[in-house]
């Protein structure tokens, strides 16, 4: 029993992680090749529609394995948690068939024409299949969010004799206070990840000497967008989220915050140390005194409750995890936002180009937005543990009654081996479309 | 409330059917047809720009199965969890093909994608109807043992065949050779559908002989209903009795034998389309009569201790059931236009679209 539930949740934390490496991108850069359309049906400068008809081929590339492993997704509700989606299908299943109908609908109809039809359509309407293509993806997001957000904060329901979570009110799965937030602060990190990938092929360009016109506007732009939405995901989305969850989840926060025991007059915030579960304490800490009070309430000596106060059943179940997910995320902005308003200030002083270090910092950072997004999610994801649905539902109650460990691990093992082949194509052939370059006036 | 989700739900797979067919059906033909690279390139020009858009007619129709009969859902995809997965990796195999082939020229390497491409294409249109045999024929609810159930009284679980391969016994698998028929119509049919497509979109040299596949493969398709109907009564020994009661259902397999019996026709059409047109009448007229002679019926107990699962035991409750008639009548208005978009765009024979050329 306990192998099984733990290969259910390997299966679809393994899946999802591989699948969101895909969608972060598409809805980030979705918005930046509307950009630079954009700016050429303004300017009329090939510069630019070359730099987006460059980005679509990514853009298809990255989509394509968006979609091929977004369908497992939709599938695993079903197969690896039956008794979840049975009790709550009635009120998760309005969000994810609206987006089937609403989004998919429209991204992938929308996206074969913006791959294949800029001749026969013009740059006028390709510049709005491109935007519809952008809105669809920012709608998928939306209501995956809204699905979350019901899973942190269930919100419009009630709870039939026998166990079924029954829907009363469709506006509050859209008026849940922990929609927009949880949705800002996915966005603008989305955003992040594609400043990161377009301002690090720039570099690469810039460095190799390269397309280096082209290599000076990825650059550009990369920063300028990475810069504003590196603040905004910290301040004021991050706080805002952050809030939320002291708020409707102080034993998630206090196991995040790494706060083993409550402090008269003010808890400190955690900078590094490691969380030592068994004798409630963290070794080799490094923390600022009531500085996590402030942050919190405003006021240097609040209280904040810790793990302490809470029942041992309902701590998360990966108190370690947890912590290290949340202080990964939190590095990693603070590191953003750095090298960001570095790039900017050198961009301001006319001398970005020719920065080296600057450069191949940008080249670098190609991976961590990722890692970012990833223990992000895996913040909110840990944090609801035990639960499913937060203190209704324990995520051992949803689980699949009638499908064996052996046939899960089977599965499990079978993704595993499959992602790690699509990875490597994907990585050849993303390699292979930035190494070729943009071309010069195809239009 | 639930006949209307009900109705939605089969159009909505019925239209899936139809379309992501014809990529599946194109797919075999590019297995087994086409031998020349002009050919080949017709075949993905003629479903490059549409596969995708067609392929999230299953998610969307799985997503309204969720959000209506969220029981069923549950049930089902836990109970046929191995071929469930399987299809799914499938359906990643032959979207990997078809978008990868051309991105590098090289002779194995496209040679590699195209048998990706086509074998799962195969595979997936058997499995389709394989899936179909399943709903039919029902299974063991409550994974019965001796008259005991093991499990809650709608949930199951099924290996992929059993040692009998026989629809008859208590365990039940997904493969017998009941469930491997209706794969096979399934194969043959979505051969003749892709062939139809192919025939509609391009004007490749290999049109003339799809005509005289679909012709042929028309009488296997005819022989193989009759096979069919004729052993139906083993798995439902009442399996008129829908019909006999309502009358107008007649209409579905009426326009089942109107479409089978039309592509007999398919070397005098006038126009290209028509084939297209038949195959896709034979589908759904096909789904339609198979799931009316059910009804109301979506999963049937093979034992007597646990109840079928209809449509009204497995809804989701009713006020969750009323808010989803709006947005989801906005929603498919936005999606016929889309597609009336799509297709008005790509309108007339695909052979210059390029696809897949980078």
């Amino acid at each position: 029993m306990e192998d099984m539930l733990f290969y259910d949740r390997m299966q679809f934390a393994f899946t999802i992680t591989f699948h969101y490496l895909f969608p972060q991108l598409t809805m980030g850069l979705s918005l930046m090749i509307v950009y630079f359309k954009w700016k050429f049906l303004r300017t009329k400068i090939d510069k630019y529609n070359d730099a987006a008809k460059f980005w679509m081929k990514i853009f298809a590339l990255n989509f394509a394995m968006g979609v091929v492993t977004g369908i497992p997704m939709e599938f695993q509700f079903g197969t690896n948690w039956a008794k979840f989606s049975e009790l709550t299908g009635g009120i998760i299943g309005q969000t994810l068939a609206m987006e089937g109908m609403f989004s998919f609908f429209l991204e992938s109809s929308f996206l074969g024409l913006f791959l294949f039809g800029e001749k026969l359509l013009g740059h006028k309407l390709h510049f709005v299949t491109g935007f519809l293509v952008f809105l669809g993806s920012w709608a998928s997001g939306y209501l995956i969010i809204a699905t979350h957000s019901w899973m942190q904060y269930p919100v419009g329901y009630e709870i039939l004799e026998n166990g079924k979570f029954v829907l009363n009110n469709f506006s509050a799965l859209f008026s849940n206070p922990w929609l927009l937030p949880s949705y800002l602060h996915n966005q603008l990190a989305s955003i992040i990840t594609s400043s990161f990938v377009v301002s690090a092929v720039g570099a690469f360009y810039l460095l190799n000497k390269k397309h280096t016109e082209f290599g000076k506007l990825f650059v550009k732009t990369g920063v300028i967008f990475g810069l504003i939405s590196s603040v905004l995901v910290a301040f004021p989305t991050g706080d805002w989220t952050a809030k939320n969850v002291a708020k409707h989840q102080p034993v998630t926060f206090a196991a995040m915050e790494g706060i083993f025991e409550t402090e008269e007059g003010g808890s400190e915030i955690v900078l590094i140390g490691q969380p030592n579960v068994l004798e409630k304490k963290l070794d080799n800490k490094i923390a600022v005194p009531n500085v996590l009070s402030f942050l919190t309430y405003q006021k240097w000596d609040a209280q904040i409750k810790g793990l302490n106060e809470f029942n041992e059943e309902d701590y998360p179940t990966n108190i370690p995890g947890l912590y290290y997910a949340y202080h990964i995320m939190v590095g990693l902005g603070t590191i953003f936002i750095g090298i960001m308003l570095l790039a900017n200030i050198q961009l301001f002083r006319e001398k970005l180009y020719k920065t080296k270090w600057i450069l191949w910092g940008l080249m670098f950072m190609l991976p961590f937005p990722y890692i970012a997004n990833t223990t992000g999610w895996y913040t909110a994801e840990l944090g609801r543990q035990p639960w499913l649905v937060y203190n209704l539902l324990r995520t051992a109650e949803g689980a699949s009654p009638t499908v064996s460990s052996g046939n899960t691990l089977f599965t499990l093992l079978g993704f595993i081996g499959l992602y790690l082949l699509l990875g490597l194509l994907f990585l050849i052939l993303a390699g292979k479309i930035i190494n070729k370059g943009p071309q010069l006036n195809q239009s | 409330m639930e006949l209307f989700w009900y109705i939605v739900l089969m159009c909505m797979l019925a239209i899936y059917v139809i379309l992501d067919g014809y990529d599946f059906g194109a797919g075999i033909i590019h297995l087994f047809f086409a031998k020349k690279e002009k050919d080949k390139k017709a075949i993905t020009n003629a479903i490059g720009p549409f596969w995708d858009a067609n392929e999230v007619w299953l998610i969307a129709a799985g997503g309204v199965l969720f959000f209506a009969f969220p029981t069923l859902y549950a049930s089902s995809f836990s109970g046929f969890y191995l071929p469930l997965i399987i299809i799914l990796w499938l359906l990643i195999f032959r979207a990997v093909g078809l978008e990868l082939r051309g991105q590098i020229h090289n002779k194995m390497w496209e040679s590699i994608w195209d048998k990706a491409f086509g074998i799962s294409s195969l595979l997936l249109a058997l499995f389709f109807g394989v899936a179909l045999g399943n709903v039919v024929r029902g299974v063991n609810l409550g994974n019965v043992v001796n008259g005991v159930s093991t499990h809650e009284a709608h949930y199951f679980f099924l290996p992929l065949w059993n040692p009998t391969f026989s629809p008859q016994t208590e365990q039940l698998g997904i493969i017998d050779w009941f469930t491997l028929l209706l794969g096979i119509i399934g194969v043959v049919s979505l051969t003749i559908h892709g062939a139809n497509w192919i025939i509609f979109k391009t004007n490749s040299n290999l049109n003339n002989k799809l005509k005289r596949i679909v012709f042929n493969l028309n009488f296997v398709l005819l022989g193989l209903i009759v096979i069919s109907l004729l052993i139906w009564h083993i798995i439902e020994p009442k399996p008129f009795h829908n019909f006999l009661s309502n009358p107008w259902l007649w209409i579905f397999p009426v326009i089942t034998l109107i479409g089978v019996l039309g592509l007999f026709n398919v070397k005098g059409f006038k126009k290209d389309g028509y084939g297209f047109l038949f195959s896709s009448l034979f589908l759904f007229g096909g789904l339609t009569s198979t799931v009316a002679s059910i009804f109301p019926k979506v999963l049937p107990s093979t034992n007597t201790v646990n109840p079928d699962l209809t449509i009204y035991n497995v809804a989701a409750h009713d006020y969750g059931l009323s808010v989803g008639v709006y947005w989801f009548i906005i929603a498919i208005i936005l999606v016929i236009a889309y597609f009336t978009i799509q297709y008005r765009v790509f309108k007339g024979k695909m052979d210059d679209v390029g696809y897949g050329e980078h």
